[in-house]
């Protein structure tokens, strides 16, 4: 396969005879893919190929967007790792329902249960996390309390959340930067500065 | 119930929050910048701060960008 700058890459493939030009890149995407996603238990090696094609329409129609701040393929292999990993959550995460994953958990809880901690911890802890119930019943809104609740303490991932919460990954993060922003501020307001807490939690 | 590993896990996303922090799109427009710096031996962390943050707390953003670190070395 021959080497090409970036320039050359996007005057072939804007060109009037693209195809070999395609054809390489599908190469260079799907040892990509093979490499990032090699070893993996779940078979996705099967879907490299298929990856490395919906990858190639996405770049086709956003060749303009390249602005050249790194190599095309670069740029390229970006856009393949985000196609395969959207699916792949969309995959792992399809049978989990939001709502099953929300009610498996009661709304903060009453209080910590943690064997390692001295009572002085416990009581500590506990007053803190009184006071954060308060400051996340106040402060945010339901949307942004089941975002928390999901992607912080679940795990679950943004795009997944996002989806199942009618919105986009990004705007879901947006969403829950404001939550956090929020409870950092009341926090801080509270005499409980987040920092602080944290240090007291990880010498316990 | 809600556990000590929680309470932690909630407390430190909120101590690690920024007043400015980009959001996933941001961050993809420059992830294969800040990948070839730090492919490259580059210190992209400091050259590019705000990927760097968003990268720290962002797993679905930092599961695509490790990847595209091993494929950027697949070439």
């Amino acid at each position: 396969m021959q080497e090409r700058t970036n320039e050359q890459w996007l005057s072939e493939l804007r060109g009037p005879d693209p195809n070999e030009a395609l054809a390489d890149l599908y190469e260079v995407l799907v040892r990509g893919l093979r490499a990032a996603l090699g070893g993996r238990a779940d078979g996705v090696d099967a879907n490299v190929g298929d990856f490395a094609q919906e990858a190639l329409i996405k770049i086709m129609s956003n060749l303009d967007s390249f602005r050249g701040e790194s190599r095309f393929t670069t740029w390229a292999k970006k856009i393949a790792m985000n196609v395969a990993f959207t699916e792949l959550k969309r995959r792992r995460w399809r049978d989990v329902s939001l709502q099953d994953v929300l009610a498996g958990r009661t709304a903060m809880g009453r209080g910590l249960a943690d064997p390692q901690s001295t009572p002085e911890q416990v009581a500590f802890q506990n007053v803190v996390l009184a006071k954060l119930r308060d400051i996340i019943d106040e402060e945010l809104t339901e949307r942004q309390r089941e975002a928390v609740v999901a992607v912080i303490l679940e795990g679950m991932p943004v795009a997944e959340v996002a989806r199942h919460m009618g919105t986009n990954q990004n705007a879901l993060y947006k969403l829950l930067h404001d939550a956090r922003k929020k409870l950092k501020v009341r926090m801080e307001a509270a005499g409980l500065p987040p920092q602080d807490v944290l240090a007291a939690l990880e010498e316990g | 119930m809600l556990d000590r590993r929680d309470f932690y896990k909630l407390v430190r996303a909120v101590a690690e929050t920024h007043w400015s922090e980009i959001g996933c799109d941001e961050c993809f427009e420059h992830m294969d910048r800040f990948a070839e710096l730090e492919f490259s031996g580059w210190d992209a962390p400091t050259a590019m701060p705000l990927v760097h943050d968003h990268l720290r707390k962002c797993e679905d953003c930092r599961d695509e960008f490790e990847a595209l670190l091993v494929a950027i070395g697949a070439e």
